[in-house]
């Protein structure tokens, strides 16, 4: 029943080895295999092993590693976004930026306040808040993961050049975070966008697959923001709710050591500390499955909203040029051209169009299988859990009762 | 099945703690209380005319002291024992205060509460008694229960806390949910403060406990500002303070009051963190609950919104879940406060006594110094009239004398005595405690299975849900 309660959330458990299915359902495909293998957290930074398994005859050997950071990955996702040829899908939604300053800043606050606590409980302290950076660790290492497996699992963009050069070239790709005036451009860009979007949005659509998923996905995306926010609360403030730390158990074991029974509150202050181990896991496994489910998929659905205001602007710009035509033609000026702008307009759209359409059903299916997934695993984990505290108590209730 | 054990169990006092839930009550926890008593009869406390306030009742004979050798002040004779046999199956009291009634109008309102006494006891008039009390006839009684037998050495129950904000709401009327939770919450405090009371061997007989009560009508304690408990409580520590700061250090002889006293500051330290820590937990589960709440809505509207259709279910059921489960945390945050949070608290204020009743030792030891001291002087001042030629005032002196000597033997007498009783008030403090925090921590327990129960409950109706999503 205890078995693992020391390690942290078994990310990278025996079962997700294969197809890297830890949030998202993927198709597995033998010619492109890619995993992080190893990850080292260093000062302010952390590296990541891009390890790459391939039979593809682009790649110079079968299997290969590199070492890539954060930014990189950031500079692949974006370079994704940036390539007209890929409108019409869902861009994977890049990795969020590692974060250890909380972190960190509790472990520093341990080791400054190391005078003023025992031994003992610096020790216990110190292994919670390293189980507690181990967990968040794993899970960034993870979140890259996912966003390179869904790319190699994309039947076009696994092709992407880029992203070949990501994978192999051993050297730093010498990828810079944005200075300021880009990071301004893309504050306006967003800001256009938005604007812009919600004008496209307005546009009645006349396929009603996409005037469907147009709705839908608006609504989608602001119901599972909000589930994301307040499931994130929840957990976090189920990690308060533990029977007080060591000091608090210490002092009751004290304050009942003094008088004449002791093997009984021994054995509850030893109760509290299980169930305080397994309080932990729950919440760990709570945030694994539950929260982190939700803020994936707000990350997909922004993706996917982005794919169809693609296909809104490209609509808006083949309506724009069949207008334009039409003009022209009435004028009989620069009618060629004019003809020439609208037949682009149109294969634009329509190439757009078509593959959005998969990858709007193709993102359905994803989605409602990682739900099945996290949300069965969930139960599953909160029953063995709650099991192995109910067992704990049980026990410990038999003996103390019969304990007179 | 608990309250089939409880009523069985007919020779126990018990304790009700009733937490508030405002949907229904699903924990009635007993707490069973020390089963066995101390001597009722032996070493009844000496009666030193003292005042209390309202009407006296009749004083109890004063039985001669018998001053003992320090080795036969310890905490267990034979002879207590097979007293203690005797009394166990006469001593059977039940009380409960419940049903509070708010009485006037604004800020000249208060609350009344109902003090049912049930008791096969002698000492009381009839089997069952029923009688109206408002908070400061608590505190009233407790000033007079302090005020007779504090400087004796006994242990007096704490009357619970006053609170200015607490009363204030209610007196101004507001029914909201934090005012009705204060009245429940004083309303159990003056339970609990009430049995601890009877459950004292003395303060059971004593005459003011009696009246409180049995008889219909009180009257008004008066100045209970100045006397409530904590107020003592603050007076006798003030005098202690005052005592320490005096030049004269008490030669502690006896190592076990240095011990003890030793081992009561420890334990206040460190019960006051507990019960810091506690009170935090119920607040985080508290706001744990709310945001359980909070997440489950959102679930249902995420649920409304996804466009597959076993999804949705699922999603909607989990909601369902989840809300259950902030029931389950609203719950076990309220078993939290009633069970081990309030009763931290007592203790908390218990120990305060305990340590009262230290000070109140070395008060007397310092009275007993000075008396010694004065009694050197007289005879000082007698050796010396001895060779002046004066009768009169030779005469006075030896007078004086007589009644020093008299005043030092009167100060031994008390000190041995407030030092045995102290010595068995802690014996019988420490029993209490183990007892009390022992059937605590197993309600507690089971609390905490019961919640563990249901939650295996909602997952396991929960998982079929989730699988079923195609």
């Amino acid at each position: 029943m205890q078995e693992g309660l020391d390690d942290g959330p078994d990310f990278l458990s025996e079962e997700d080895r294969g197809p890297r299915a830890v949030n998202v359902d993927l198709q597995t495909d033998a010619t492109l295999q890619v995993d992080i293998s190893d990850a080292l957290s260093e000062r302010d930074k952390v590296k990541f092993t891009v390890h790459t398994k391939s039979t593809l005859p682009n790649f110079k050997q079968n299997e290969f590693s590199v070492v890539r950071q954060h930014e990189e990955f950031i500079w692949l996702h974006d370079s994704f976004v940036e390539n007209e040829e890929y409108a019409g899908y869902i861009i994977p939604p890049a990795p969020p930026k590692p974060d250890f300053d909380a972190s960190r800043e509790k472990l520093q606050k341990l080791g400054e306040g190391e005078g003023s606590m025992t031994k003992e409980e610096f020790t216990k302290m110190k292994q919670e808040l390293e189980a507690e950076y181990l967990a968040i660790f794993k899970k960034t290492v993870a979140m890259h993961e996912v966003f390179l497996c869904r790319v190699a699992a994309h039947p076009v963009l696994r092709k992407d050049l880029n992203f070949h050069v990501f994978l192999e070239y051993n050297q730093d790709l010498s990828v810079r975070g944005k200075n300021k005036k880009e990071k301004l451009e893309d504050f306006f860009k967003n800001v256009v966008k938005s604007a812009d979007g919600v004008l496209v949005a307005g546009v009645k659509d006349v396929d009603d697959f996409f005037e469907h998923e147009k709705t839908f996905l608006l609504e989608y995306h602001n119901r599972v923001k909000d589930a994301s926010a307040k499931s994130d609360r929840m957990i976090s403030k189920n990690a308060f709710c533990v029977w007080p730390s060591v000091n608090g158990v210490k002092s009751l074991t004290c304050f009942l050591f003094c008088s004449l029974i002791n093997r009984f509150f021994l054995k509850v202050s030893e109760l509290f500390e299980k169930t305080r181990k397994i309080e932990a896991r729950v919440a760990a496994d709570e945030d694994l499955k539950l929260a982190d489910l939700l803020k994936y998929y707000l990350r997909e659905s922004q993706a996917a909203k982005d794919l169809l205001y693609r296909r809104g602007r490209a609509l808006a710009d083949y309506e724009n040029a069949n207008k334009a035509l039409d003009k022209a033609r009435a004028k009989n000026k620069d009618v060629l051209q004019a003809e020439t702008t609208q037949q682009v307009c149109c294969q634009k759209f329509e190439k757009i169009s078509e593959s959005a359409k998969q990858e709007l059903i193709d993102f359905k299916t994803r989605r409602v299988a990682a739900f099945r997934k996290n949300l069965v695993e969930l139960a599953e984990l909160e029953l063995k859990h709650a099991k192995g505290n109910l067992q704990l108590l049980q026990s410990c209730l038999g003996v103390l009762k019969g304990d007179t | 099945s608990n309250d089939a054990e409880n009523t069985a169990a007919h020779h126990r006092n018990t304790l009700q703690f009733n937490t508030y839930s405002h949907r229904k009550q699903l924990f009635s926890v007993c707490v069973t209380l020390s089963e066995a008593t101390e001597e009722v009869s032996l070493d009844s406390p000496e009666r030193q005319p003292i005042l209390s306030d309202g009407p006296s009742p009749v004083i109890t004979p004063v039985t001669p002291v018998m001053i003992s050798s320090r080795a036969d002040v310890f905490d267990r004779s034979p002879d207590q024992d097979e007293d203690e046999e005797e009394n166990r199956d006469t001593f059977d009291i039940q009380i409960s205060v419940s049903d509070p009634e708010k009485v006037g109008d604004g800020m000249n309102a208060y609350m009344v509460y109902k003090v049912l006494t049930k008791t096969s006891l002698s000492i009381f008039s009839r089997d069952e008694v029923c009688v109206k009390r408002r908070f400061s006839d608590f505190l009233g009684l407790h000033s007079k229960l302090a005020s007779k037998y504090m400087h004796m050495g006994y242990i007096v129950p704490p009357a619970p806390e006053k609170s200015i904000v607490g009363m204030t709401k209610v007196k101004v009327g507001k029914e909201d949910l934090s005012s009705v939770e204060f009245v429940e919450k004083r309303r159990s405090a003056l339970e609990r403060y009430l049995l601890r009371t009877v459950k004292h061997p003395a303060l059971l007989k004593d005459p003011d406990v009696l009246q409180f009560l049995e008889s219909s009508e009180l009257p008004r304690a008066v100045s209970t500002q100045a006397l409530s408990g904590a107020g003592i409580l603050r007076m006798v520590n003030k005098a202690a303070d005052a005592v320490n700061k005096m030049t004269i250090k008490m030669n502690e002889s006896d190592a076990w009051f240095e011990e003890k006293q030793q081992q009561f500051e420890n334990l206040d330290v460190q019960l006051r963190k507990l019960h810091a820590s506690v009170e935090s937990l119920v607040c985080h589960r508290k706001e744990l609950s709310v945001n359980t709440a909070s997440f489950a809505k959102s679930a249902a509207m995420l649920g409304n919104s996804e466009d597959h259709t076993a999804l949705s279910r699922a999603l909607s059921q989990l909601a369902e879940v989840e809300e259950k489960i902030d029931q389950l945390h609203q719950d076990q945050a309220c078993a939290d406060f009633y069970l081990i949070s309030e009763l931290l608290g007592d203790y908390v204020r218990l120990i305060t006594a305990v340590k009262g009743v230290f000070d109140q030792r070395m008060k007397t030891w310092a009275k007993c110094q000075d008396a010694q001291v004065m009694l050197q002087r007289k005879r000082e001042a007698e050796a010396k009239l001895q060779h002046a030629n004066k009768p009169d005032k030779l005469q006075q002196a030896k007078d004086e004398i007589r009644e020093w000597e008299g005043k030092v033997q009167q100060g031994e007498r008390d000190f041995e005595q407030i030092s045995k009783n102290i010595r068995r008030e802690v014996g019988r403090f420490e029993k209490d405690r183990v007892k009390d925090f022992r059937v605590v921590i197993i309600k507690y327990l089971e609390s905490l299975v019961h919640t563990q129960q249901q939650m295996i409950k909602y997952w396991e109706a929960f998982l079929p849900e989730a699988k079923a999503i195609a």
